[in-house]
């Protein structure tokens, strides 16, 4: 069989899905990055790899996504490279072409798309706030001392949610102690926390957009069974959450590279098991003296040979790569 | 007297001329950076707008260099731009630099106010040699304009964008050099059937509205270089505002060319029928001609805080409804990041791309 390998590089999770021709996943992966994305991708691949026949199966095509997606392409060789906003709708339309509005809350970012006929009318990200996000809600349930699987399903034992302000994180913290202090019972904390981040979520990245059914709530946030009923409650619509909510960006992912495969007869970009396993990955970073602009440019090596560069803002150190080929760059940062 | 002045995109370019004409000596702040906008910051009130910040890092640099006398463009109005000269006055002054400020306002009724305020500052030509000089950097604004508009359209559609660029950045310098009208024809031609011998690609080409502030349009520093992130995703940019028709507006309220200005507000309504000062007005009246155009989506840029594209803002969506047209806004400031201006433009470009296969195949009357 020949699939289509889809890489989603997040604040929080690092996922993996291999998808065949008929867009079936025949395996998914959700990790958690811990702030370590090249062992993450190294160990989320060495887990699809044990999935694959030695003999038969193959990988016809690399899609990268998320805030780590150039690293991820760096690594194992991505033949498409995409924004998760585009990752993420791409999935969604594909699986429900009859859906019109799209919430995705993953570890630090939350977004809403729009969608009109099976395409991208509209989106939001949010800008100046990540309340409410996936990081957030870890943090609050580390403080209670909570798994953050069992968080949701603590929220819906509510009866009363506790009203929270939910305008900002911080905010929200620290009227969630005290309503704590006040005695108030954590279930009904927990659910208005939930309801909270969602009226912040609907007020700030959805302001101005109109939500109408069928609505897809995806992305590692949509696991909380209490903010999907909050979400209900408040929009007073039908929630809908696909059976792969974690690794639609992935999925996404994935799709992008079948469409770019089939529009163009090329050779893939990816590297292979052993670039990807047995190289000694490392990066280094250094402030460019060249300009006052003092860009902080970041190399990544593998065995000691310069990989690519980013970071700078004249590009100078990015069009090394392209002038010297692989066996000459022993350019050190 | 060394005179300085602001920096804003290439307006470094005709003001430069206009001062050596006039006889003066500057010295020009160095280009916008990392130093620039921390200096700035730090000692610019919090709230205060991007533009404001980069200013005062500007003269600071400027006058660390040796420069006495400051130029800076004044206003009123709704918009905070006005005040700005003040302000950075005030805040110069008490981190105790010792220099004269001269501020242009806007005439009231006659280009006559205009000449005046220019001759003030050339003590040492005549009238008439003021005059010779207006005409001549009028003639370069619009070489400058003529260029950058070569750069949006060919930087989209030619395969080399790296060499597109580079045409970009020595056909201003040499237009900066020229010494007489002709001298200056001559190269915006010759950088211009540059631009048109660039191979081009078969990709599809989208075009973008570039509507909002003026400096953040006119700064590339201050947007991210928005224009030539948008050409390298094969997106034709077309802004609302180039030097010539803010010149001409915002310093001689229209004196020196016709003004579109009515036909814009003419489009803005019923929209946004009052001036709600900055170039609020502009922003919706822009996005509705663009709509018209049938370009395929328009992003509204400004710096955080400005409150005359809020107002605009609010009044974008139902734009975007009633005239079909797709747009985004972006904020910038001091901590804007780079990964999420590039994330949002790439999706948003993105989403263009695929509703105008969308729409073709549907013409096509296939599924």
């Amino acid at each position: 069989m020949q699939y289509y390998l889809g890489v989603d590089i997040g604040s929080v999770s690092s996922n993996f899905v291999l998808m065949s021709e008929n867009m079936q996943i025949h395996r998914k992966v959700y990790l958690r990055t811990q702030g370590n994305p090249v062992k993450a991708i190294k160990e989320g691949y060495e887990a699809l790899k044990s999935s694959l026949n030695i003999i038969g199966d193959s990988i016809k095509a690399v899609g990268s996504t998320g805030s780590g997606r150039h690293l991820a392409a760096v690594l194992m060789g991505a033949d498409v490279v995409k924004n998760e906003i585009t990752a993420h709708a791409v999935a969604a339309s594909s699986f429900y072409p009859e859906a019109r509005t799209i919430l995705e809350i993953g570890g630090q970012d939350s977004k809403i798309i729009i969608l009109r006929n099976g395409i991208v009318n509209d989106f939001a990200m949010n800008t100046v706030c990540a309340a409410g996000t996936g990081s957030f809600l870890d943090q609050q349930a580390a403080r209670l001392n909570i798994a953050i699987e069992q968080f949701g399903d603590l929220a819906l034992k509510s009866r009363q949610p506790v009203r929270i302000a939910g305008r900002c994180g911080v905010f929200a913290e620290s009227d969630m102690v005290h309503k704590q202090q006040m005695g108030y019972p954590v279930e009904d904390i927990i659910m208005g926390l939930c309801e909270a981040l969602v009226r912040n979520y609907l007020n700030n990245v959805a302001s101005g957009k109109k939500i109408e059914d069928i609505i897809i709530f995806q992305g590692g946030v949509a696991a909380n069974a209490g903010l999907r009923k909050a979400f209900e409650k408040v929009l007073k619509l039908p929630i809908h959450v696909p059976e792969n909510f974690e690794v639609m960006g992935a999925i996404g992912a994935a799709i992008l590279a079948m469409e770019k495969m089939n529009n163009a007869e090329k050779e893939t970009c990816f590297k292979g098991d052993s670039f990807i396993l047995e190289g000694d990955f490392k990066t280094s970073s250094m402030e460019c003296k060249g300009c006052p602009n003092q860009c902080e440019v970041v190399c990544i090596k593998r065995n000691e040979k310069a990989l690519a560069f980013w970071g700078d803002r004249c590009k100078k150190w990015e069009a090394t790569i392209k002038a010297y080929p692989e066996e000459d760059r022993q350019l050190s940062v | 007297m060394l005179i300085t002045f602001p920096h804003m995109g290439n307006v470094h370019i005709p003001i430069k001329t206009l001062l050596k004409k006039l006889e003066l000596d500057i010295v020009a702040p160095p280009p916008i950076t990392q130093r620039t906008l921390e200096l700035g910051v730090k000692h610019s009130p919090e709230f205060a707008c991007l533009p404001l910040k980069i200013n005062i890092g500007n003269f600071i640099e400027a006058m660390d260099k040796g420069a006495d006398t400051i130029i800076m463009a004044g206003g009123w109005g709704p918009c905070r731009f006005g005040y700005y000269a003040q302000v950075e006055r005030d805040i110069l002054k008490d981190l105790g630099y010792d220099f004269q400020m001269i501020i242009l306002e806007a005439p009231d009724s006659n280009v006559n106010q205009l000449l005046n305020q220019v001759k003030a500052i050339g003590e040492r030509v005549t009238l008439w040699e003021v005059m010779k000089a207006v005409k001549f950097v009028w003639h370069q604004i619009n070489a400058v304009d003529t260029i950058e508009k070569a750069f949006e359209f060919h930087l989209a559609r030619t395969s080399e964008k790296e060499t597109a660029e580079h045409l970009y950045k020595t056909g201003l310098e040499s237009i900066s050099n020229c010494l007489s009208r002709k001298e200056i024809d001559t190269v915006c031609r010759q950088t211009v059937e540059k631009f048109t011998k660039l191979p081009r690609h078969e990709q599809p080409i989208l075009k973008i509205g570039l509507v909002g502030e003026v400096y953040t349009i006119l700064e590339p520093v201050c947007n991210f270089n928005i224009v030539s992130y948008l050409g390298h995703l094969n997106a034709e940019v077309s802004r609302s505002i180039y030097l010539a028709d803010w010149i001409n507006d915002h310093l001689f309220k229209g004196l020196i060319k016709k003004s579109n200005r009515r036909r814009i507000y003419d489009l803005a309504s019923p929209y946004l029928n009052y001036w709600v000062g900055g170039h609020g007005r502009e922003t919706i009246g822009y996005t509705v001609g663009f709509a018209r155009q049938s370009f395929d989506g328009v992003i509204q840029i400004g710096p955080l805080t400005c409150m005359p594209e809020i107002v605009a803002q609010s009044v974008l969506n139902l734009v975007s409804e009633e005239e079909q047209i797709p747009c985004m806004t972006l904020y910038f400031d001091e901590h804007s990041g780079a990964a999420g201006v590039y994330t949002r433009l790439e999706a948003f470009t993105d989403m263009l791309n695929r509703k105008k296969k969308a729409d073709l195949m549907r013409r096509q009357g296939r599924p």
